[in-house]
Protein backbone atom coordinates (compact mmCIF):
# COMPACT_ATOMS: atom_id res chain seq x y z
CA UNK A 1 0.00 0.00 0.00
CA UNK A 2 2.76 2.38 0.64
CA UNK A 3 4.58 1.60 -2.58
CA UNK A 4 0.66 2.70 -4.35
CA UNK A 5 0.71 5.92 -2.27
CA UNK A 6 4.50 6.57 -2.65
CA UNK A 7 3.97 5.84 -6.82
CA UNK A 8 7.85 4.96 -7.37
CA UNK A 9 9.12 8.16 -5.61
CA UNK A 10 6.69 10.47 -7.45
CA UNK A 11 3.52 10.53 -5.72
CA UNK A 12 4.25 14.24 -4.98
CA UNK A 13 3.48 14.52 -8.73
CA UNK A 14 1.23 11.95 -9.60
CA UNK A 15 -1.79 12.47 -6.52
CA UNK A 16 -1.92 16.13 -6.99
CA UNK A 17 -2.42 15.80 -10.85
CA UNK A 18 -5.27 13.45 -10.09
CA UNK A 19 -6.74 15.28 -7.13
CA UNK A 20 -6.85 18.57 -9.42
CA UNK A 21 -8.22 16.99 -12.55
CA UNK A 22 -11.16 15.67 -10.27
CA UNK A 23 -11.66 18.78 -7.96
CA UNK A 24 -11.85 20.67 -11.43
CA UNK A 25 -14.34 18.35 -13.44
CA UNK A 26 -16.31 17.99 -10.31
CA UNK A 27 -16.47 21.83 -9.73
CA UNK A 28 -17.38 22.16 -13.37
CA UNK A 29 -20.47 19.22 -12.92
CA UNK A 30 -21.73 21.20 -9.48
CA UNK A 31 -22.01 24.96 -11.34
CA UNK A 32 -23.58 23.46 -14.39
CA UNK A 33 -26.53 21.58 -12.73
CA UNK A 34 -27.05 24.50 -10.26
CA UNK A 35 -26.98 27.03 -12.64
CA UNK A 36 -29.35 24.89 -15.13
CA UNK A 37 -31.60 24.07 -11.59
CA UNK A 38 -31.64 27.80 -10.92
CA UNK A 39 -32.72 29.03 -14.68
CA UNK A 40 -34.93 26.91 -14.81
CA UNK A 41 -36.81 27.59 -11.51
CA UNK A 42 -36.77 30.85 -12.76
CA UNK A 43 -38.02 29.87 -15.85
CA UNK A 44 -41.40 28.39 -14.22
CA UNK A 45 -41.86 31.00 -11.67
CA UNK A 46 -42.06 33.83 -14.66
CA UNK A 47 -44.17 31.47 -16.66
CA UNK A 48 -46.73 30.89 -14.07
CA UNK A 49 -46.72 34.95 -13.45
CA UNK A 50 -47.28 35.67 -16.89
CA UNK A 51 -50.05 32.68 -17.16
CA UNK A 52 -51.65 34.34 -13.93
CA UNK A 53 -51.53 37.97 -15.49
CA UNK A 54 -52.96 36.59 -18.63
CA UNK A 55 -55.79 34.87 -16.75
CA UNK A 56 -56.59 38.49 -14.62
CA UNK A 57 -56.42 40.47 -17.67
CA UNK A 58 -58.89 37.47 -19.40
CA UNK A 59 -61.39 37.35 -16.60
CA UNK A 60 -61.74 41.34 -15.81
CA UNK A 61 -64.51 42.31 -16.74
CA UNK A 62 -64.71 44.55 -20.40
CA UNK A 63 -64.79 48.54 -19.16
CA UNK A 64 -65.25 51.30 -22.00
CA UNK A 65 -67.26 50.35 -25.23
CA UNK A 66 -65.57 48.89 -27.86
CA UNK A 67 -62.68 46.63 -25.74
CA UNK A 68 -62.79 43.13 -26.39
CA UNK A 69 -60.57 41.00 -23.99
CA UNK B 1 -30.40 21.21 -40.39
CA UNK B 2 -33.18 23.33 -39.17
CA UNK B 3 -35.08 20.11 -37.70
CA UNK B 4 -32.68 20.48 -35.13
CA UNK B 5 -32.91 24.02 -34.30
CA UNK B 6 -36.26 23.19 -32.56
CA UNK B 7 -35.68 24.26 -29.08
CA UNK B 8 -38.41 21.64 -28.02
CA UNK B 9 -37.03 19.03 -30.50
CA UNK B 10 -33.67 19.44 -29.08
CA UNK B 11 -34.47 19.29 -25.21
CA UNK B 12 -36.13 15.78 -25.94
CA UNK B 13 -33.23 14.70 -28.08
CA UNK B 14 -30.83 15.54 -25.12
CA UNK B 15 -32.80 14.23 -22.38
CA UNK B 16 -32.82 11.10 -24.21
CA UNK B 17 -29.07 10.74 -24.53
CA UNK B 18 -27.96 12.40 -20.81
CA UNK B 19 -28.98 9.14 -19.32
CA UNK B 20 -26.57 7.29 -21.49
CA UNK B 21 -23.49 9.88 -21.66
CA UNK B 22 -23.87 10.15 -17.67
CA UNK B 23 -23.81 6.34 -17.24
CA UNK B 24 -20.73 6.27 -20.30
CA UNK B 25 -19.11 9.01 -17.63
CA UNK B 26 -19.61 7.00 -14.81
CA UNK B 27 -18.37 3.32 -16.26
CA UNK B 28 -15.45 4.67 -18.11
CA UNK B 29 -14.20 6.99 -15.45
CA UNK B 30 -14.15 4.24 -12.70
CA UNK B 31 -12.48 1.54 -15.04
CA UNK B 32 -10.10 4.49 -16.16
CA UNK B 33 -8.81 5.37 -13.40
CA UNK B 34 -8.37 1.83 -11.62
CA UNK B 35 -6.57 0.74 -14.93
CA UNK B 36 -4.64 4.20 -15.11
CA UNK B 37 -3.36 3.81 -11.44
CA UNK B 38 -3.26 0.18 -10.61
CA UNK B 39 -3.08 -2.18 -13.20
CA UNK B 40 -0.91 0.02 -16.28
CA UNK B 41 2.47 -0.60 -15.88
CA UNK B 42 5.00 1.72 -14.79
CA UNK B 43 7.64 3.11 -17.74
CA UNK B 44 10.63 1.62 -18.00
CA UNK B 45 11.45 5.75 -18.27
CA UNK B 46 9.74 7.57 -16.73
CA UNK B 47 8.60 5.57 -13.79
CA UNK B 48 5.25 6.18 -12.19
CA UNK B 49 5.03 9.73 -13.50
CA UNK B 50 3.76 8.00 -16.65
CA UNK B 51 0.89 7.75 -14.81
CA UNK B 52 -0.17 11.74 -15.86
CA UNK B 53 -0.35 10.72 -18.97
CA UNK B 54 -3.62 9.23 -18.44
CA UNK B 55 -5.06 12.68 -17.45
CA UNK B 56 -2.53 14.96 -19.86
CA UNK B 57 -3.93 13.28 -22.92
CA UNK B 58 -7.48 13.09 -22.69
CA UNK B 59 -7.58 16.57 -21.69
CA UNK B 60 -5.84 17.59 -24.20
CA UNK B 61 -7.47 16.01 -26.75
CA UNK B 62 -10.50 17.62 -24.81
CA UNK B 63 -9.46 20.70 -25.43
CA UNK B 64 -8.84 20.85 -28.46
CA UNK B 65 -12.30 18.97 -29.61
CA UNK B 66 -14.23 21.79 -27.55
CA UNK B 67 -12.71 24.48 -29.00
CA UNK B 68 -12.79 22.83 -32.47
CA UNK B 69 -16.85 22.63 -31.82
CA UNK B 70 -17.15 25.73 -30.65
CA UNK B 71 -15.08 26.96 -34.20
CA UNK B 72 -17.69 24.65 -35.56
CA UNK B 73 -20.81 26.40 -34.03
CA UNK B 74 -19.93 29.29 -34.45
CA UNK B 75 -19.52 29.13 -38.16
CA UNK B 76 -22.76 27.99 -38.41
CA UNK B 77 -24.22 30.43 -35.96
CA UNK B 78 -22.58 33.04 -38.07
CA UNK B 79 -23.62 31.57 -41.45
CA UNK B 80 -26.89 29.89 -41.42
CA UNK B 81 -28.21 32.49 -37.84
CA UNK B 82 -28.89 28.92 -36.31
CA UNK B 83 -30.75 29.64 -32.91
CA UNK B 84 -29.13 26.76 -31.19
CA UNK B 85 -25.59 27.23 -32.92
CA UNK B 86 -25.31 29.65 -30.69
CA UNK B 87 -25.95 28.08 -27.45
CA UNK B 88 -24.08 25.11 -28.10
CA UNK B 89 -21.03 27.20 -28.86
CA UNK B 90 -21.60 29.54 -25.46
CA UNK B 91 -21.88 25.45 -23.41
CA UNK B 92 -19.00 24.45 -24.87
CA UNK B 93 -16.36 27.14 -24.01
CA UNK B 94 -16.00 26.74 -20.26
CA UNK B 95 -15.79 22.82 -20.45
CA UNK B 96 -13.08 23.34 -22.87
CA UNK B 97 -11.43 25.77 -21.21
CA UNK B 98 -11.25 23.71 -18.19
CA UNK B 99 -10.12 20.42 -19.99
CA UNK B 100 -7.40 23.07 -21.33
CA UNK B 101 -6.32 23.82 -17.62
CA UNK B 102 -6.01 21.30 -16.27
CA UNK B 103 -3.90 19.84 -19.70
CA UNK B 104 -1.75 22.49 -18.61
CA UNK B 105 -1.16 21.84 -14.87
CA UNK B 106 -0.89 17.84 -15.18
CA UNK B 107 1.61 18.87 -18.00
CA UNK B 108 3.06 21.33 -15.64
CA UNK B 109 3.51 18.22 -12.65
CA UNK B 110 4.65 16.23 -15.25
CA UNK B 111 7.82 18.20 -16.40
CA UNK B 112 8.62 18.66 -13.45
CA UNK B 113 10.05 15.55 -12.61
CA UNK B 114 10.67 14.46 -15.77
CA UNK B 115 12.30 17.87 -17.81
CA UNK B 116 13.28 19.43 -14.32
CA UNK B 117 11.49 22.43 -15.25
CA UNK B 118 7.64 23.14 -14.28
CA UNK B 119 7.42 24.97 -17.90
CA UNK B 120 9.44 26.25 -20.93
CA UNK B 121 8.20 28.25 -23.76
CA UNK B 122 7.98 26.10 -26.86
CA UNK B 123 5.97 25.98 -29.40
CA UNK B 124 3.44 23.39 -27.80
CA UNK B 125 3.20 24.68 -24.28
CA UNK B 126 2.91 27.99 -25.72
CA UNK B 127 0.28 27.37 -28.25
CA UNK B 128 -1.94 25.25 -25.47
CA UNK B 129 -1.56 28.33 -23.45
CA UNK B 130 -2.83 30.55 -26.48
CA UNK B 131 -5.78 28.08 -26.25
CA UNK B 132 -6.29 29.04 -22.75
CA UNK B 133 -6.34 32.57 -23.21
CA UNK B 134 -8.34 32.60 -26.49
CA UNK B 135 -11.41 30.32 -24.11
CA UNK B 136 -11.43 33.16 -21.95
CA UNK B 137 -11.26 35.96 -24.15
CA UNK B 138 -14.27 34.20 -25.75
CA UNK B 139 -16.11 33.90 -22.75
CA UNK B 140 -14.94 37.96 -21.80
CA UNK B 141 -16.15 38.91 -25.41
CA UNK B 142 -19.40 37.22 -25.07
CA UNK B 143 -20.11 39.47 -21.70
CA UNK B 144 -18.64 42.28 -23.26
CA UNK B 145 -21.30 43.96 -24.90
CA UNK B 146 -24.64 45.40 -23.23
CA UNK B 147 -26.80 43.80 -26.55
CA UNK B 148 -25.66 39.67 -26.02
CA UNK B 149 -26.11 38.90 -29.28
CA UNK B 150 -23.74 41.46 -30.59
CA UNK B 151 -21.57 40.31 -28.39
CA UNK B 152 -21.94 35.96 -29.35
CA UNK B 153 -21.05 37.47 -32.85
CA UNK B 154 -17.89 39.21 -31.52
CA UNK B 155 -16.96 35.72 -30.15
CA UNK B 156 -17.29 33.77 -33.18
CA UNK B 157 -15.67 35.88 -34.64
CA UNK B 158 -13.17 35.40 -32.33
CA UNK B 159 -13.45 31.88 -32.51
CA UNK B 160 -12.93 31.19 -35.93
CA UNK B 161 -9.76 33.36 -36.03
CA UNK B 162 -7.92 31.63 -33.29
CA UNK B 163 -9.14 28.36 -35.03
CA UNK B 164 -6.31 28.58 -36.97
CA UNK B 165 -4.20 27.64 -33.79
CA UNK B 166 -5.63 24.45 -33.15
CA UNK B 167 -3.28 22.71 -36.61
CA UNK B 168 -0.73 24.21 -34.84
CA UNK B 169 -1.16 22.64 -31.76
CA UNK B 170 -1.15 19.56 -32.82
CA UNK B 171 1.64 19.95 -35.61
CA UNK B 172 3.71 22.17 -33.12
CA UNK B 173 5.78 19.25 -31.97
CA UNK B 174 6.58 18.25 -35.65
CA UNK B 175 7.42 21.88 -36.88
CA UNK B 176 9.61 22.80 -34.62
CA UNK B 177 12.30 21.39 -31.65
CA UNK B 178 10.52 21.39 -28.32
CA UNK B 179 11.14 19.07 -25.14
CA UNK B 180 7.63 17.75 -25.43
CA UNK B 181 7.74 14.52 -27.21
CA UNK B 182 6.08 13.90 -30.55
CA UNK B 183 2.74 12.33 -31.34
CA UNK B 184 2.47 8.43 -30.60
CA UNK B 185 -1.15 7.49 -30.89
CA UNK B 186 -2.21 9.52 -33.70
CA UNK B 187 -0.03 8.73 -35.99
CA UNK B 188 1.52 7.49 -39.31
CA UNK B 189 2.01 3.60 -39.11
CA UNK B 190 -0.29 3.14 -36.16
CA UNK B 191 0.31 3.84 -32.36
CA UNK B 192 3.43 3.54 -30.90
CA UNK B 193 2.25 2.94 -27.52
CA UNK B 194 2.40 -0.21 -25.34
CA UNK B 195 -1.34 -1.71 -25.93
CA UNK B 196 -1.18 -1.88 -21.94
CA UNK B 197 -0.59 1.78 -21.46
CA UNK B 198 -3.02 2.65 -24.51
CA UNK B 199 -5.77 0.80 -24.18
CA UNK B 200 -6.36 2.62 -20.55
CA UNK B 201 -5.44 5.71 -22.27
CA UNK B 202 -8.58 5.19 -24.57
CA UNK B 203 -10.77 4.43 -21.71
CA UNK B 204 -10.13 7.75 -19.85
CA UNK B 205 -10.64 9.74 -23.36
CA UNK B 206 -14.11 7.73 -23.84
CA UNK B 207 -14.86 8.97 -20.17
CA UNK B 208 -13.37 12.72 -20.82
CA UNK B 209 -15.72 12.50 -24.07
CA UNK B 210 -18.61 11.07 -22.45
CA UNK B 211 -18.25 13.80 -19.60
CA UNK B 212 -18.12 16.78 -21.90
CA UNK B 213 -21.21 15.54 -24.03
CA UNK B 214 -22.89 15.56 -20.47
CA UNK B 215 -21.96 19.23 -19.48
CA UNK B 216 -22.81 20.59 -23.05
CA UNK B 217 -26.20 19.39 -22.90
CA UNK B 218 -27.20 20.42 -19.94
CA UNK B 219 -25.47 23.62 -20.48
CA UNK B 220 -27.55 24.27 -23.64
CA UNK B 221 -30.64 23.35 -21.95
CA UNK B 222 -29.75 26.09 -19.42
CA UNK B 223 -29.16 28.30 -22.33
CA UNK B 224 -32.34 27.50 -23.78
CA UNK B 225 -34.09 28.22 -20.51
CA UNK B 226 -32.07 31.50 -20.34
CA UNK B 227 -33.09 32.34 -24.07
CA UNK B 228 -36.93 31.68 -22.89
CA UNK B 229 -36.67 33.45 -19.19
CA UNK B 230 -35.10 36.49 -21.51
CA UNK B 231 -38.24 36.24 -24.23
CA UNK B 232 -40.72 36.55 -21.35
CA UNK B 233 -39.04 39.22 -19.77
CA UNK B 234 -39.52 41.23 -22.48
CA UNK B 235 -42.76 40.57 -22.87
CA UNK B 236 -43.56 41.18 -19.48
CA UNK B 237 -42.60 44.76 -20.74
CA UNK B 238 -43.77 45.27 -23.91
CA UNK B 239 -46.52 43.22 -23.82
Amino acid sequence: MNGFLSMGGYGGYVWPAYALTFLVLAALGVATVSGLRRKQKTLELLQSSVRSARRRRDDAPASGPGETA
Amino acid sequence: MHRFANPTRFLRLADAILPWSIAATVLALAAGLVWALVFSPADYQQGDTVRIMYLHVPAAWMGLFAYTAMAVASAVALIWKHPLADLAAKASAPVGACFTFLCLVTGSLWGKPMWGTWWVWDARLTSMLILLFLYLGYMALQGAFDDPQRGQKAAAVLALVGFVNVPIIKFSVDWWNTLHQPASVVKMGGPAIDPAMLVPLLVMTIGFKAYYVTLLLLRIKAEVADAKIRALRLTEIHG
